[in-house]
């Protein structure tokens, strides 16, 4: 038994959740401070990014560091490929959740919301799916996992559906461009953050089975 | 087996079981060796992978109270045939110990010895043979000027090069090699494995290996071996990547026993 090794590994997954976890707060926040135009949520979330910077460091960090001394191969070998890949979907959620924020500090959020009901909607959807592709992981959960995958359409048509809407604002009446500029940004953050969470539900199930994205990569 | 694809198949055992005694060995074991690939053996201490292969050129008919029985086809021929002339059939199918063991004899004679047995006379062939066989062997350097000195005068590390260059001097269809850079150096050990890849080329190479870097980075197949069964057997990629059996994974992961 390699003890010292799966102690290493575990250290690993529970990073990975804590960093999770983090990840999860900070998009639920970014919902939350838009729906309620609340600008000191919106600056924790700005302040609380560098923990999420400084956990994709320390997984890097010890997962480069396995590879080097402990040689991982089959199960431990995803695992800890899939923990680099993951990082970094999961250090751009918090990114965006982050620049989420600024918009909510400096604009007129109230107007913003006034634009259309979808807005809230896409940003609880959004939310959920980070939510949920962090409990597939943790639970390695891949039924969830493919559902999170098919959630990103809906996400996708209510992106388009506001893009629409603005396209529409915006030719009856010019006063309002700040807005809609702002607006439009925060649904574009949104959708991203709704690709993470897709990605790191492909890596959760590249760990199971070694297929990423319907290609045996290993 | 279905997921191996259509390459030539080389060596077919089926069902074959062997007993020491009482003691059974090797279990049913059925699984094909590709030609012109390099096929690595793992599994745990005493799980009969030096026992197999030495069932594929007929090294167990010494051992007293040994029974064998299945097939074990080369090209299609069944080796224990009545009749079958194991010389010639050892020729065909070299081997490389696990422990190594030189000829009491000259370091070039030991390499020379094989091509002689069978027929090489010319001193200039011989020479070429000796020199090819020691350089393909990473052990012409340190020999080069002393071919004439008692081979058991070679360390451990150097006795192993030398009988993996006395097992090539004959230029068989097979080579089987029985963890044959445990003993050996890093530098070493790297020269081996590059001649093994050279090797593949002309030849078929089986190796049982305790070292499961070592069978990932030079094998194209790779068979697990537990108490004389074999567990699982496919290409080397897939068995380091996402074996299908939970002991091969166990194994492999270091997580055994
Ligand atoms: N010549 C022999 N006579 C009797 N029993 C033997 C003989 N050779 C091997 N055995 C027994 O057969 C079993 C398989 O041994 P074998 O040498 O094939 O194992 P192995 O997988 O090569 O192990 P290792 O990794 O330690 O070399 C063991 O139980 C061993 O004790
Ligand atoms: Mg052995």
């Amino acid at each position: 038994m390699r003890n010292s090794f799966i102690e290493k590994l575990n250290q690993l997954n529970n990073d990975l959740i804590k960093m999770g976890g983090l990840v999860e707060d900070a998009i639920k926040n970014a919902a939350k401070a838009l729906e309620e135009d609340d600008v000191e949520l919106a600056k924790k979330i700005i302040a609380g990014d560098s923990l999420v910077n400084e956990a994709e460091k320390k997984i890097e960090s010890q997962s480069l560091n396995i590879i080097l001394r402990e040689q991982p191969v089959a199960g431990d070998l995803r695992k800890v490929s899939a923990a680099l890949k993951m990082v970094t979907d999961m250090e751009r959620i918090a990114d965006n959740a982050a620049d989420i924020a600024e918009i909510i500090v400096t604009a007129n959020v109230k107007s913003i919301l006034h634009i259309s009901a979808s807005i809230t909607e896409m940003a609880e959807k959004a939310s959920r799916m980070v939510g949920d592709a962090v409990k597939s992981f943790v639970d390695v959960d891949l039924e969830l996992a493919q559902q999170v995958v098919e959630r990103d359409d809906e996400v996708d048509a209510l992106f388009n559906e506001i893009k629409t809407i603005l396209i529409e604002n915006i030719s009856h009446d010019k006063s309002n461009v700040d807005i809609i500029v702002d607006t439009i940004m925060i649904i574009k953050y949104f959708e991203r953050i709704a690709d993470h969470a897709v990605n790191i539900c492909e890596w959760v199930y590249f760990f199971e089975t070694g297929e990423y994205k319907s290609t045996q990569i290993i | 087996m279905a997921e191996l694809n259509n390459s030539d198949i080389k060596i077919v055992t089926k069902d074959v079981n062997l007993f020491y005694g009482d003691n059974h060995a090797l279990k049913d074991v059925t699984l094909d060796i590709l030609s012109n690939k390099i096929t690595a053996f793992i599994g745990p201490s005493g799980c009969g992978k030096s026992t197999y292969l030495k069932t594929l050129n007929r090294m167990n008919d010494i051992v007293p109270n040994v029974k064998i029985s299945g097939k074990v086809l080369l090209d299609g021929e069944d080796i224990y045939e009545n009749g079958v002339n194991v010389t010639y059939l050892r020729k065909k199918i070299g081997m490389v110990f696990q422990k190594p063991n030189p000829f009491p004899m000259s370091i070039y004679d030991n390499v020379a010895y094989g091509p002689r047995v069978h027929g090489i006379k010319s001193k200039a062939r011989l020479d070429e043979i000796v020199e090819n066989s020691l350089k393909g062997a990473a052990i012409w350097e340190e020999t080069k000027d002393r071919l004439k000195q008692n081979a058991l005068g070679l360390s451990g590390g150097q006795q192993q090069r030398l009988c993996i260059a006395r097992a090539i001097a004959v230029e068989p269809e097979v080579i089987l090699m029985d963890e044959p850079t445990s003993a050996l150096d890093p530098i070493s050990t790297l020269k081996i494995e590059e001649l093994m890849s050279q090797l593949k080329e002309k030849y078929t190479v089986a190796i049982v290996t305790h070292n499961m870097q070592q069978a990932a980075r030079i094998s194209d197949y790779t068979a697990f071996f537990l108490v004389g069964e074999m567990i699982e057997y496919g290409e080397t990629q897939q068995i380091f990547s996402r074996p299908k059996n939970k002991k091969t994974e166990e194994y492999i992961t270091g997580r055994f026993g």
